[in-house]
């Protein structure tokens, strides 16, 4: 009985149509379409940025430039051309004076959105104990908790405000771990970051309670880019937990977030994500272009970095959260869970670099194919000479759901010490008509014995997720499957 | 007279093209064991999931009756969810998902079905204890995976713990005796000797006759060739101890 049934929330979930496809009508602040100078000091301006974060921006763009026409190529994925000057690079919801101080003084109708995704801020604040820093379209609307956190010094609040509150420490990390031209998306947004979150937790002190952030895409043709830094300060501990939905729309949008995480010496920073932006029709039209570049660096002795992911939504996922371990005897973990269906693609992994001695990291991939769909796990372990006894355990493994689907597995092993030791295993099954008939003659329908099975090949993952978004992650894998068996 | 839980008349059934089941009838009244005997081959198991609705299994002629309602017409998960409950031969794997997960959906599944309110979280638990109990199981076993490293014995006595569960109006076991020592078989026979009720009927598929000294049947039926070739009570079981199938099938004497 170690984890939450999945049925009952999946039978009331049980329509195929995304769930989540409702446009909220809010008046909003937006820019031209296209991308130049001109529109990042608009952005930074509009944001009332000091001149170095501008200049950053800038610098960015400039190296963007440089890289135009050099998208990367390498992943299992396929797309038409993104246009970028067919992109609004700006979209806020209006607010009164600088943005509320409280819920009351946020928008009727945003705080009724988040109704109907199944997020009340006021039960959660009260009821799962989660501080949540809502991000709607691109500006930070909500904040909660945050006496509370700021009694402990712990600061979680929009990225904008810690560059008006904490420039010193906003300018130290940012950049750190993802450098402005690390890859063609992390540089343009480097170059356009809207807004994200931001978080520190200082030394010696465990953050008592699991921060939360839902993302939502809203505005047409809008793209999302969010920027999130999380600094853990030497013996802290903090669990971060992202998820996402986002109405229907027919347009592609783009999303192109860069999430930094820096734990120091005995730190330890737990990210989870349960991503669930629209996937695009049966057909494949339509849906959420995501490009992620999400990295922590265990930059102090010990430290801990841990990403645990389940990815069900997004017509494309081009993902790969790593870890840097610099410092000795650091740790990084990655659990992942990548759902695909009808025509959704996902190119998805991790990177974990040795750089230390006595470095471990541990690799657990699920992926499950469905419909028309391509999975593909892609993950890289690199021991650096550097890197005495670094140790490495990978797990992949697919499922596959009918016979239209594909699920691939890329593994990258570069070992350059010999003290190293690192395994690889990797397996590729199918649901087998035996285990369907098992649960159907058990009186299961279809579809719920498809979410029960698929829970069962995910669960060393699902453990891995806190309580509250376990239930959730449960039911996503059952909607987002629903249709792929008989 | 008691009502009829199952009435089979006429039934053919093809898997992959071939015919195996070549008109093959049979009654079951309501808290009746019936025992179907016969050898490798004759069609028992095909029986077993032509009832159950398993994919593949192509009924080409007859009718099966269920209560009086047409069972053939039912999905598996609705004839599940109506009372029918298979002991699986060679119960299947499912990596990850604990027995308790796993059977709690199924009895709330069913009670679903059958419009009964759903069972809490305690009151499946404190159940499940009971007839685990009865069982000769470790509570351990409700968090362990499906049949996962389960041995032969554990499997069977897996599928009867289901069964008592679920609480079936029919119950089919296809050869829940295969595999099991001595032990084991005594202490799923009495599981399934405990299930028997007025209401309750249970068709009991077996190669050997050893079961049927635990589990006491009404009738015995020999299938040979996809169709029932002799019926009687339990003195057929030692008949067919003692010369064995060929003396039904006619393929060759044994005496």
């Amino acid at each position: 009985m170690s984890t939450p049934e999945p049925m009952d929330e999946v039978r009331t979930l049980t329509e195929g149509e995304y769930k989540f496809g409702f446009i909220t009508e809010l008046e909003e602040d937006t820019i031209p379409k296209g991308l130049n100078e001109d529109v990042i000091r608009l952005i930074s301006a509009k944001k009332g940025e000091p001149e170095w974060l501008l200049d950053w921006r800038l610098e960015s763009y400039a190296k963007w430039q440089a890289m135009a026409g050099h998208e990367p190529t390498w992943a299992r994925i396929h797309h038409p051309p993104i246009d970028f000057q067919d992109i609004r690079y700006y979209s806020a919801p209006k607010s009164k004076d600088d943005g509320p101080k409280s819920l009351d003084e946020v928008d009727p109708e945003l705080l009724e959105t988040y109704e109907k995704l199944g997020i009340p801020l006021r039960e959660q604040e009260v009821l799962a104990g989660v501080a949540v820093d809502a991000v709607f379209d691109s500006i930070s609307v909500a904040t909660t908790y945050k006496a509370k956190l700021g009694e402990l010094g712990i600061i979680f609040c929009s990225f904008s405000e810690a560059v008006r509150e904490h420039p010193d420490l906003v300018r130290r990390y940012l950049g750190s771990v993802v450098p402005q031209g690390d890859n063609f998306y992390a540089c343009l947004n480097s170059a356009v970051f809207s807004d994200g979150s931001f978080v520190y937790i200082p030394e010696g002190v465990r953050c008592p309670m699991e921060l939360s952030t839902y993302f939502r895409i809203n505005a047409a043709e809008t793209g999302q880019f969010e920027r999130t830094l999380i600094v853990a300060a030497p013996g802290s501990y903090v669990s971060y937990l992202e998820g996402c939905t986002a109405p229907m729309r027919d347009e592609n949008q783009l999303h192109a977030a860069v999430v930094e995480l820096v734990a120091l010496e005995d730190a330890e920073i737990k990210y989870s994500t349960v991503q669930n932006w629209y996937p695009g029709n049966a057909e494949g039209k339509g849906g959420i272009y995501n490009f992620v570049t999400k990295r922590g660096a265990c930059r102090g002795r010990n430290a801990k970095i841990s990403w645990t992911q389940v990815e069900t939504g997004s017509a494309i996922t081009w993902k790969y959260p790593s870890v840097l371990l610099e410092a000795e005897g650091s740790v990084g973990e990655f659990y992942s869970v990548a759902v695909t269906n009808n025509r959704q693609q996902a190119d998805t992994g991790t990177k974990m670099i040795h750089l230390a001695p006595n470095t471990s990291s541990t690799i657990i991939s699920k992926g499950i194919s469905a419909g028309h769909s391509q999975n593909t796990y892609r993950g890289l372990v690199r021991v650096n000479p550097k890197a005495d006894n670094a140790r490495n355990y990978t797990q992949c493994d697919s499922l596959l759901i009918g016979e239209d689907c594909g699920g691939h597995t890329v593994p990258y092993i570069q070992v350059r010490n010999r003290s190293a030791r690192v395994e690889h295993e990797a397996s590729a099954s199918k649901i087998s008509d035996d285990q369907l008939f098992y649960c159907q003659a058990r009186g299961l329908g279809t579809e719920d014995a498809v979410s029960l099975i698929v829970n069962g090949f995910c669960k060393e993952v699902m453990q891995k997720l806190p309580m509250e978004f376990a239930v959730e992650a449960q039911k996503l894998l059952g909607i987002s499957l629903e249709g792929s068996v008989g | 007279m008691s009502e009829n839980i199952l009435e089979i008349r006429n039934l053919h059934a093809t898997v992959g093209g071939t015919e195996i089941l070549k008109g093959l009838s049979l009654t079951l009244p309501a808290g009746e064991v019936h025992a179907m005997m016969g050898p490798n081959g004759s069609g028992k198991s095909t029986l077993s999931y032509v009832l159950a609705g398993r994919e593949g299994y192509e009924v080409t002629a007859g009718e099966v009756v269920y209560k009086g309602q047409d069972l053939l017409a039912l999905a598996p998960d609705e004839r599940a969810q109506a009372g029918i409950f298979l002991a699986f031969q060679y119960p299947v794997e499912i990596p990850g998902v604990a027995n308790s997960v796993f059977l709690k959906a199924a009895v709330n599944a069913q009670r679903r079905g059958r419009g009964e309110p759903e069972l809490d979280a305690m009151d499946f638990l404190k159940r499940a204890k009971v007839e685990l109990a009865e069982l000769e199981m470790d509570q351990e076993f409700l968090s362990r995976p499906i049949n996962v490293g389960f041995s032969g014995g554990e499997k069977k006595r897996n599928e009867v713990f289901q069964m008592a569960m679920l609480e079936p109006t029919l119950a089919i076991l296809d050869e829940t005796d295969s595999g099991l020592d001595i032990d084991a078989l005594r202490i799923v026979a009495d599981g399934v000797n405990r299930l028997r009720a007025p209401d309750r009927s249970m068709l009991v598929i077996t190669h050997y006759q050893r079961l049927l000294n635990h589990i006491v049947p009404d009738h015995i039926h020999v299938l040979a060739k996809g169709r029932i070739v002799a019926s009687g009570g339990k003195e057929l079981a030692l008949e067919l101890e003692a010369n064995g199938y060929a003396a039904f099938t006619g393929e060759k004497s044994a005496a």
